[in-house]
């Protein structure tokens, strides 16, 4: 009796090309760095194409930010293992800190920003801190908690402008700087991790995922690794923050809002888990999306939930590595 | 007095909304972001059942305390069910279906003041000093019988020894035969009731707001970080805690702090006793 | 062997609710020594290890290292200072080829100070001293062993990696818990000579072992445990002879 199945070969082209690093044609060479190329180069290329169409620029920033957002999930949920459920505590504190030191302190730009964003980074750090030492459920217990707490705070207080917010802020000096800024930095952001997570300290973010007893074993405190990551993604997500202060001029209690904390989440699933490079191409269908979904409202984030949902269920891998599958293996179907 | 009086009855208050999570969580692990959003659903459909269909307080109450145990046990069958074990995975999923179900109706429906449900009895008493009205002695009058039962249930009924089997050794239940699968739905199950009739009790004490489905998960959670991840008699104790703590901080300082005692609660917790109360999860050490 | 003690530990107690699986054990351990710990199954070695370790907090007792109490330190501490151990449950990162098992060792203070090598996070570095180290323990340096996801190897592969992982730290002392279990004949035959080796180096082994025969060959001394007590203590001749021993392993019947 016949029966057949279905066989994966990685195509002749990645057998060639793998760990080694004499390419020996021009064809392999594309292979490896087309689409790396073709990335970049979109990018840096859009804000050009888009000169024709001033409303999408706004959209391919905030996809930008996005993007660095969900890197920054994608970094901790599926290399460190931390779910961080509240994203968006990383896009308020970077926001209303480069609203304070721009418009209280009167720091430029390029002053606020920077410092949003490690001031930012090392205030949030210190406030997840203790529940790093715990087991993971603790982590997505207080990253969820954390956003809500601030924005009742600053609601309830009346501080810093209240559920009016701070405006005031200055904006960039010009169209490109706005675009570029942002593009450049999710580009820096998506190589550098993926240069970050196959380098040695790299390795050892990712043993806390696998296995935190061995570290420990090895002389390693995990409470401060698990810190360093926390670190890392926060930049991460305050930098975020402040750019999109100083691009709606305005810093409010919606930097809290659930928005930031869902669609990195959505993204990520939808684009690939522990790709690093699904996280972008999930925001980039995405973000778009969420224009079109305007519409609706707050029904838009039930569309976000059910996707999120529908992807974990099936057990999708998610759109990267299906292309990634794709891209380096063939299928046929064998004869048993 | 006045504040004795009012924080037994915060406190019976949070206990009731905390179990339904504590139970999920010490019986099958599952960490049920979507407790709060149940509630709200129970409420919403208690609601519909009771202007919409026209049927009897008492029937909507009770088809409504069963129509949200059949949600929970639903969403557990068709989704959480195909993604047990992977914890990443469970935690964003049963987030995703609160939040969902939290956004849903309040595009779809819950919105403005015009939700409420009748109180049972209307009418307030005096006792010991204090004015106290007759639905928040309902509450605690029901809070504490059904504390009881559930004791009770626990110890003396099959299932629900099997369900505290399962809680505090889910291989060796499962080798004396116990279905993890059925014990988690039905404790799934449990507990969104349990979040449905929270709701009946507490909804009529103001309106149907879908906020409350936050505020809701987060009381919940809160109080059973402190009292200890897996222990239902912490959770009973922590509720008590925070709730004079908060009736104290609305007394002495503002309303509006409510919210954030109990998130700093959780910290301080975190920082000094990591396991709650009566935490039996070691959380640190784990067998190698 | 000399006769320096490098290890002390007094009464250490432990039970996991009511079950005591620990019982007022203190033993000493020599510099240099290979000091093996035998007892039935459940007599509470692993639980010893763990102990030492602090991989769980004893109730009671203390654990001197070099005249150092290290009773409350945290289990990377214990590391950092020269004390490490294998896992009998392995655990090898799953998504890292073998040699990249070793990064993590070698990226932390210990293997900086003791290394031996620049350091410095320079990639190059740390995978050649792992290429060594593995093929220290055995693993064929040119072929593609080392390179195998650490989770596709064999057991007795894995057993070795186990060890590389404390031999990158440089320790002074490693807890063996059960490395020679799950073994094949011909796999043993190969971990023997690194044992040796590593006393040769001057590390000092505590092993936990249940294959008695191969432990014969290699131990200097033994204690012997029994429902977390400690029942003997000497030479393995002797206590391999001493009645409550034998009572322990074959019941009171068998002996």
């Amino acid at each position: 009796m016949e029966t057949t199945r279905r066989e994966r070969i990685d195509r002749g082209l990645k057998v060639r090309t793998e760990g080694i690093y004499a390419l020996s044609s021009f064809e392999e060479i594309i292979y490896l760095v087309g689409p790396r190329l073709v990335l970049i180069a979109g990018f840096l290329l859009l804000p050009l194409i888009l000169g024709l169409a001033p409303y999408w620029k706004r959209v391919v920033n905030i996809m930008c930010v996005y993007a660095i957002l969900a890197l920054a999930f994608d970094f901790l949920a599926n290399y460190v293992g931390l779910v961080c459920l509240g994203g968006a505590l990383f896009v308020g504190v970077g926001g209303y800190l480069a609203a304070i030191f721009n418009v209280y302190l009167t720091l430029p730009f390029y002053l606020s920003i920077p410092l949003a964003t490690v001031c930012g980074a090392a205030l949030c750090t210190a406030i997840i801190l203790p529940c790093l030492p715990l087991r993971g459920v603790y982590f997505a217990i207080v990253t969820l908690m954390y956003p809500i707490l601030f924005s009742r705070i600053i609601e309830a207080l009346n501080i810093l402008g209240g559920t009016n917010g701070i405006s005031g802020i200055d904006s960039f000096p010009g169209e490109y700087i706005e675009q570029y800024m942002i593009i450049v930095a999710m580009l820096a952001a998506l190589f550098g991790m993926r240069r970050l997570v196959s380098q040695d300290v790299g390795l050892v973010l990712r043993g806390v995922k696998d296995n935190d007893q061995s570290i420990r074993a090895s002389g390693i405190n995990v409470t401060s690794i698990k810190s360093l990551a926390v670190f890392i993604a926060a930049l991460m997500g305050c930098f975020g923050g402040a750019y999109i202060a100083h691009l709606y001029m305005w810093a409010g209690l919606s930097l809290f809002a659930l928005d930031f904390s869902i669609i990195p989440i959505a993204a990520v699933v939808m684009g690939g888990g522990g790709t690093l490079i699904g996280a972008v191409i999930g925001s980039l269908i995405l973000v778009p999306l969420s224009e079109f979904l305007r519409f609706f409202g707050t029904f838009r984030i039930v569309i976000y939930c059910i996707i999120l949902v529908a992807f974990i269920v099936l057990k999708s891998e998610g759109l990267m590595v299906y292309l990634q599958r794709k891209y380096h293996q063939f299928e046929r179907v064998v004869k048993v | 007095m006045e504040i004795v009086v009012y924080g037994v009855i915060n406190s019976v208050v949070l206990a009731l909304l905390s179990l339904g999570f504590a139970l999920v969580y010490s019986i099958s692990r599952l960490p049920n972001f979507a407790h709060g959003a149940l509630y709200i659903t129970a409420g919403y459909i208690v609601w519909l059942l009771l202007h919409a269909a026209g049927l009897p307080y008492g029937v909507s109450i009770g088809c409504g305390i069963l129509a949200t145990s059949l949600v929970g046990a639903l969403i557990y069958r068709f989704i959480i069910m195909r993604i047990r074990g992977m914890e990443i995975s469970e935690i964003i999923g049963t987030y995703a279906i609160g939040l969902a179900i939290i956004e849903g109706l309040r595009w779809g429906g819950l919105r403005g003041m015009t939700y409420t449900l009748p109180v049972f009895i209307s009418g307030s008493i005096e006792m010991l000093g204090v004015t106290v009205d007759y639905q928040r002695l309902v509450i605690v009058g029901a809070g504490i019988l059904f504390f009881v039962a559930l004791f009770l249930f626990t110890r003396l009924s099959k299932i629900g020894l099997a369900l505290r089997g399962i809680a505090q050794d889910e291989r060796a239940a499962m080798m004396l035969g116990i279905d993890s699968d059925m014990t988690a739905l039905i404790s799934l199950a449990i507990g969104s009731g349990l979040a449905g009739f929270a709701a009946v009790l507490l909804l009529p004490l103001g309106n149907i707001v879908v906020e409350q489905g936050y505020n809701v998960l987060i009381f919940a959670v809160a109080v059973c970080v402190i009292g200890g991840l897996g222990s239902w008699g912490g959770t009973i104790i922590a509720s008590f805690i925070i709730g004079f703590a908060q009736i104290l901080t609305e007394t002495f300082v503002s309303s509006h702090f409510v919210m954030v005692v109990a998130l700093l609660a959780i910290i301080v917790t975190l920082l000094i006793r990591p396991s709650g109360i009566f935490g039996k999860q070691k959380q640190l050490e784990e067998r190698v | 062997m000399s006769e320096t003690i490098i290890l002390s530990i007094r009464g250490l107690s432990k039970s996991f609710g009511g079950l005591k699986a620990l019982v007022d054990v203190g033993f000493d351990v020599r510099q240099g020594e290979i000091y093996g710990i035998i007892g039935p199954n459940g007599s509470g070695k692993t639980t010893l290890i763990n102990c030492i370790t602090a991989f769980v907090k004893p109730d009671g007792g203390r654990v001197f290292f070099r005249d150092r109490e290290i009773t409350r330190w945290p289990a990377h501490r214990i590391a950092q200072a020269g004390i490490t151990r294998t896992f009998q449950i392995m655990r090898p990162y799953h998504t890292l080829p073998a040699y990249k098992n070793l990064i993590i060792p070698l990226w932390s203070p210990r293997a900086k100070q003791h290394g031996g090598w620049r350091g410095g996070g320079k990639h190059g570095d740390r995978d050649t001293v792992a290429i060594d180290i593995l093929e220290e323990i055995g693993f064929e340096r040119d072929s593609r062993v080392p390179y195998k996801l650490a989770a596709t190897l064999p057991t007795g592969y894995q057993k070795r990696l186990e060890l590389a992982r404390c031999m990158a730290l440089r320790p002074e002392m490693i807890f063996c818990d059960e490395v020679f279990s799950g073994l094949s004949m011909s796999e043993i035959a190969g971990m023997v000579p690194l044992i040796e080796k590593l006393k040769m180096d001057g590390v000092t082994l505590v092993m936990v072992e249940h294959r008695l025969r191969e432990l014969f060959r290699v131990a200097d001394r033994v204690m012997a445990l029994n429902f977390g007590e400690k029942i003997a203590e000497g030479a393995y001749t002797e206590v391999i002879e001493d009645k409550q021993v034998k009572e322990a392993y074959l019941g009171k019947e068998g002996v």
